[in-house]
Formats: C-alpha cells, structure tokens, sequence
C-alpha cells in the first residue's frame, strides 16, 4: 500500500502524470500599438499532477500574470498551454469558464468571498456553477467545513470571521468541485505569521492526503522554501529552479 | 436550474440593504399603483353604468330633435352654445302626432309601444314642515308599460284620465314616506301642491309606485327628487306647450335588431325634415349611448393609466441606475464569481433576475396599494368597486418586463467585466 505521508511514495504515485505544461508562453499588453509592453518572455513551465511548486518573484516580475494565464483568466500571446492534457489556448470564454469550474480552485490573497452570503453558500457557490442539485451542494459545502474546521462558524457572513477563518473558508470553496490544481495567489500575505502558518499547513495537508497539485505565488523565500520545487521569476523569463521539499517538517 | 438560486440570492442582496431597495422600488410602486387605481375607478364607474342603463332598457330608442350642425355661424348674439344655427324650435321644427301614428304603422311588428312625456317641471309639494322634491312629468300610456312601474296601491292611470286630462298623479313611496309618514293607502285619494316657479298646481294621487333607487343619484335620502307621473294631456294643457314632441322614446318589441331598427327609424322621421334647414331627427338607443359613453371611460381612464405610466419609466430609469451602482460597488463579486467559473451568461442572468425582482416586488407592493387606493376612491365616490383584471395582468407583465428592459444593460455590463480587473478593483 502507497502511504501518502511519505513522500516518497507520493513522488512515486503522482509524477507521471503532466498536470500543467507550459510552452514559449508571451504575454504582452498593449499588442500592436506603439506602447506594447511584453511582460512574459516565453516561459517554459511543467507541473506534474500532486507536486507543490512555489513561484518566487518580486513584484513586477510577472508571476501575476503567469498565474492569470495559469488560472485561464488570461489568454497568453503566444505559446501552447496543456491544462490536464488539455489544450486550453483553443477553448472559447464560456469553455474557460468550465475548465475554471472544474479543474481550478483558486485561493486569493484578499479571500475574494461574497460577503453577504454565509461560509455555507460561498462554499457551494462553485458547485452551484457546477449544475449540482441543492442538497448534494449542502452536503458537500459541509464536509469541507469540516475539512479546514469551520463546521461551527458555517452560517456566519465573512464580516464575523477573523482573516484566517476566511481563507480557511476560501481553500473549502476552493475545493469545492475537487479540481486538479490549487492555485493560491499570496494566501498569507494578509495574514500575521500565525496564521499564516496554520493555511500553510493546511496546504500541506491537502497536498499530502489528497494529493492536490498546489502551485503558489508568493513572494516569501521562506514559505516556498516549504514545497517541493521553487521556480524563481525575474523580469518575464525563469531564473531559476530548485528542490525545496527537505526544509518542510510540519504537519 | 440557476433561476431559484439568483431569486433567493436576489432577495438576501434586497434584504441586506432594505433602505435602498424600498427607495430603488418606490418608483414603481407608484407607477404600478396609479396605474391599477385609475383602471379600478375607471372598470368600477363603467360598470355601474353599464349595470344601471341595462335596467333602464338598452333596447329603448330615443328619437330627439336636434339641431343640424352642419355649418358654424355667429348670431348677432355670438356664439351660440352647440354651434348650431341660431334659431329656438318654433312648431314646424317638433314631431307631430301624425308623424307618430305613420310610424306606429309602418313599423307595427317592430314597436312595443312608444313612449310620450311633457316635462311640467320640477317643485316641491310641501305639507307644513315636511316636503318632497318632485319632478312633475306628463306621461302616455305607452311610457306606462315601457317602464313597467311597481304599484304599492291604488291604480294606474287609465285610458279615460288621458283623454280628459284629468288632475291626477302617480307618487313615489319616497314622496308618501315624507309627506304621508309612509301610509301608501292613506296617500291614495289625498291631494298634493306643489309650486313649479310662480304656478300652483293640485293634484289627486290616485296611484303609489316603487322607487328605485338609482346608481346616479347623490342627494341624501330624504332629498332625493321622484318623479310624479299624470296624463300627458294634463301636463300639455298646463304648460299649454305645443301639440308636438321634441323627444320620444320607443320601446323596440322583441326580436327586433336594434341596430338597424334605429337606422330606419331615424331615416323615416327624417324625411319630414329633408327641407327643414336648422333641425333633424337623431335617434340613438341605450346600447348606443351605452356603449359610447363606456368607451369615452375607457379611452379617459387608458390616457390617465398611459401618463401614470410614464412614472413607472422614471421608475425604471431608478433601478437601472441602482443596478449599475451596484454592479460597481460588486465588481470585486463578480470577479471573484467569474474565476469560481460563472459564465457570462449567469451573471447576466444575475443581475437581470435581481432587477427582475426588485420591479416584480414593486409591482406587487404597487398593486395592492393601487387596489386599496382604487377601491377606497371608488366607495368615496358611491360606487361599488371592481377591480381591472387586465390592469393586474398588465402590471406584472409591464413589472417584469421593466425589469428585463433596465437590468438588461446593467447585467450586460457586469458580465462583459474582465476577470482580472474586475478581482484587482478596490
């Protein structure tokens, strides 16, 4: 039996399959006109289904707009794009919006949760999009509650939850329709260490147990020092590229 | 599927700002609530006078002389009122009674009876403190079984009180309950006086008839003018009019086409007046005048209902504005929703269904408010109240379709935001 809390074997189960790849991607804003600002100078990018890689950048670098094409809210200019072997470059806005429903979570810095609605309907929002019947939403929106232990708090609006609860919210809403890839923008950028470590370790957790393919953007050497690779970007192009995983000993 | 879900979400946006919400609706409340109390008063008005002249007989025909207004000329007096020819009705210009009698025959199996009255005019018969306002009207047998009147006791007038010209009269119940404390047999044989301007006359009641109440009458109880009825020879000699007849009315018998009855009627008087040069004979019946008079209301009542709806286009102009100051205040949702993997389409359907119901919920609001003001307008004015269904059908169809028509462009606007900067707005 492969145990998922080695990762050994996780590396073993997991690593033949290409989750995401990237191919001579560009990105330039302002095309044709005589302001045309290339931001992205053809990236090469490959993540394997179950990895945690970490995109280290500082601002300005791009890693913004890498993870927009990365998370479909952008179009690169050029290059080839396989999302789950899927070429997503071809696919119209209305296929985007599916692909972005069923294959990415995204988890923001600011949490990005409706704010008049409960922790429960957030939750049940991306299954709602989904076509899934009410009380299978519900009964889903509550077993990922429990997930990230926010089953108490599931009825309160955002407003009466601390900063840590609400991303804990936004990784359950995140996971909502089991997507292939998490993608996290700064998810403890507005959180104090402490918390900041607990989101942490909830990515681990769900990286570990459930195999999630996790890529996070962030700024902080020290938390992408956690994951299994760190790919540094510096002004549009790759710079560099290690193995971080050892430094890790949480959970 | 999503329909549910953007309602119930509508509703919780609705909700979380209730002070905005009734402000954004008031504009239709109001539309919607002009609307339906204008039809309400306007459907409850034509109704009881469509109910009160079919009991007057919507089959009777009413043959009048009238002035030709054909030409418009200024008398030396001015304007004369009307725009006809200046010149009162002198004895050529009146129906004769050999006009009748050809007509009598010539349409035999047509005619009921026909119906004469000479207007002696109006009085009050008094009895010391008490007083009963009158209206003295000389009648023909014909105008007898036209209007088929309920005698409480006594008797009608006969064959012989219309050739003699008796001094004899038919009195409402009304007018007994005032001056005989309601003792009908005791009235029967009495004599009433009455005034008409500087003239007395007596009478001998002979006869006591049911008064209906009418839909048109507005006076109080004790006030209210009833006609009392004597031969129409009686009333001629009185008022020492002339043997002819300005009005009459015909009773069509059954079976006849009113319609047609009414066009050969008016063309048979006619030619007794193809040479007269300043007056015709017009005929026109209840179902006519019915029907005119019904249209006039609802043409009245359509042009108020289209001006009151101009404030429900305000009012829509109020939500479209409020749909795209909340489409902006949620730029940051919708960003947020679209990443989640909302398609353009659902958020349109969004935000199209959350104006939807903020002009439904106003509708509604406005429909009752409209019906309860209608109704009270329509008691106040004596009237029984009738609700327009068309106006409620009306109203929820116009809601939603305002609804559709300014949360369209909003809607469009939201879901064409661009994703990414629509989860960077601050």
């Amino acid at each position: 039996m492969v145990d998922l809390a080695d990762p050994a074997d996780r590396v073993v189960c997991n690593m033949e399959k290409t989750m995401i790849q990237l191919k001579g991607i560009r990105k330039s804003f302002y095309e044709g006109t005589a302001n045309e600002l290339e931001i992205l100078h053809g990236l090469d990018l490959t993540v394997r289904q179950g990895e945690f890689v970490s995109i280290v950048g500082a601002s300005g670098s791009g890693k913004t707009t890498l993870m927009n094409i990365i998370g479909l809210l952008d179009r690169p200019s050029q290059g080839n794009y396989l999302l789950d072997g899927v070429d997503v470059c071809a696919a119209k806005d209305q296929e985007l919006s599916h692909i972005r429903n069923r294959k990415i979570g995204f988890v923001f810095q600011t949490y990005n949760l409706i704010s008049r609605t409960s922790a429960l309907k957030n939750v049940e929002l991306p299954m709602l999009y989904a076509g899934i019947s009410r009380a299978q939403r519900r009964e889903r929106a509550k077993e990922l509650l429990d997930m990230v232990e926010m089953t108490e708090r599931m009825q309160h609006k955002p407003d009466e939850l601390s900063g840590g609860q609400k991303q804990r919210v936004a990784i359950a809403r995140a996971m909502a329709n089991d997507p292939a890839i998490l993608l996290a923008d700064e998810p403890t950028g507005a959180l104090d260490s402490v918390t900041g470590r607990k989101i942490m370790d909830l990515f681990h957790k769900l990286n570990r147990e459930q195999g999630k393919t996790i890529v996070l953007i962030t700024h902080a050497t020290e938390l992408a020092a956690e994951t299994d690779r760190i790919i540094t970007i510096k002004d549009g192009n790759i710079t560099g590229e290690k193995a971080g995983g050892g430094i890790y000993a949480g959970v | 599927m999503l329909v549910f879900e953007n309602i119930m979400l509508a509703l919780s946006g609705l909700k979380a700002n209730k002070m905005r919400a009734l402000l954004t609706m008031l504009g239709i409340i109001i539309g919607i609530a002009s609307v339906i109390a204008i039809m309400t008063v306007g459907n409850s008005l034509s109704t009881s006078i469509t109910t009160s002249m079919q009991d007057m007989g919507a089959n009777d025909l009413t043959v009048g002389v009238k002035q030709k207004s054909t030409s418009q000329e200024v008398t030396r007096d001015g304007m004369r009122f009307g725009a006809g020819r200046g010149r009162s009705m002198s004895e050529e210009d009146y129906i004769t009674e050999d006009m009748i009698t050809a007509y009598e025959q010539t349409y035999a199996e047509n005619i009921k009876c026909i119906s004469l009255t000479e207007s002696v005019g109006s009085a009050v018969a008094e009895d010391g403190e008490a007083y009963a306002n009158i209206s003295i009207t000389g009648v023909n047998d014909g105008f007898l079984e036209a209007n088929d009147l309920t005698l409480l006791a006594g008797r009608s007038l006969t064959e012989r009180d219309q050739e003699e010209g008796r001094k004899v009269v038919l009195v409402s119940d009304k007018l007994v309950s005032n001056l005989f404390d309601g003792d009908v047999t005791k009235a029967v044989g009495s004599t009433i006086e009455a005034a008409v301007g500087s003239r007395y006359y007596t009478y001998t009641i002979v006869g006591v008839y049911e008064y209906e109440d009418s839909a048109f009458s507005s006076d109080s109880e004790y006030d209210t003018t009833t006609d009392v009825y004597l031969p129409l020879l009686t009333a001629k000699n009185q008022t020492h009019a002339t043997d002819g007849f300005s009005q009459l009315t015909v009773v069509s018998a059954t079976g006849t086409d009113t319609e047609t009855f009414l066009e050969e009627t008016e063309n048979f008087f006619n030619r007794y007046y193809s040479r007269n040069e300043y007056y015709e004979v017009s005929v026109t019946s209840m179902e006519s005048m019915l029907s005119s008079m019904t249209s006039m209301l609802t043409t009245v009542s359509l042009a108020i209902a289209v001006i009151a709806g101009i404030s429900l286009l305000v009012g829509g102009i109020g939500v479209m504005n409020i749909m795209l100051v909340s489409i902006t205040e949620r730029t940051r949702e919708i960003g947020t929703r679209k990443a989640l993997g909302a398609t353009n389409g659902s958020i349109r359907l969004q935000f199209i269904m959350e104006s939807v119901v903020i002009c439904l919920l106003g509708g509604a609001i406005g429909i009752v408010l409209g019906l309860t003001l209608g109704s009270v307008a329509t008691k106040m004015l004596g009237y029984a109240a009738k609700a327009s269904v068309m106006s409620i059908v009306f109203s929820v169809v116009f809601s939603i379709f305002i609804g559709v028509f300014f949360g369209y462009y909003p809607a469009n606007k939201a879901a064409k935001l661009n994703p990414i900067e629509a989860l960077r707005y601050e």
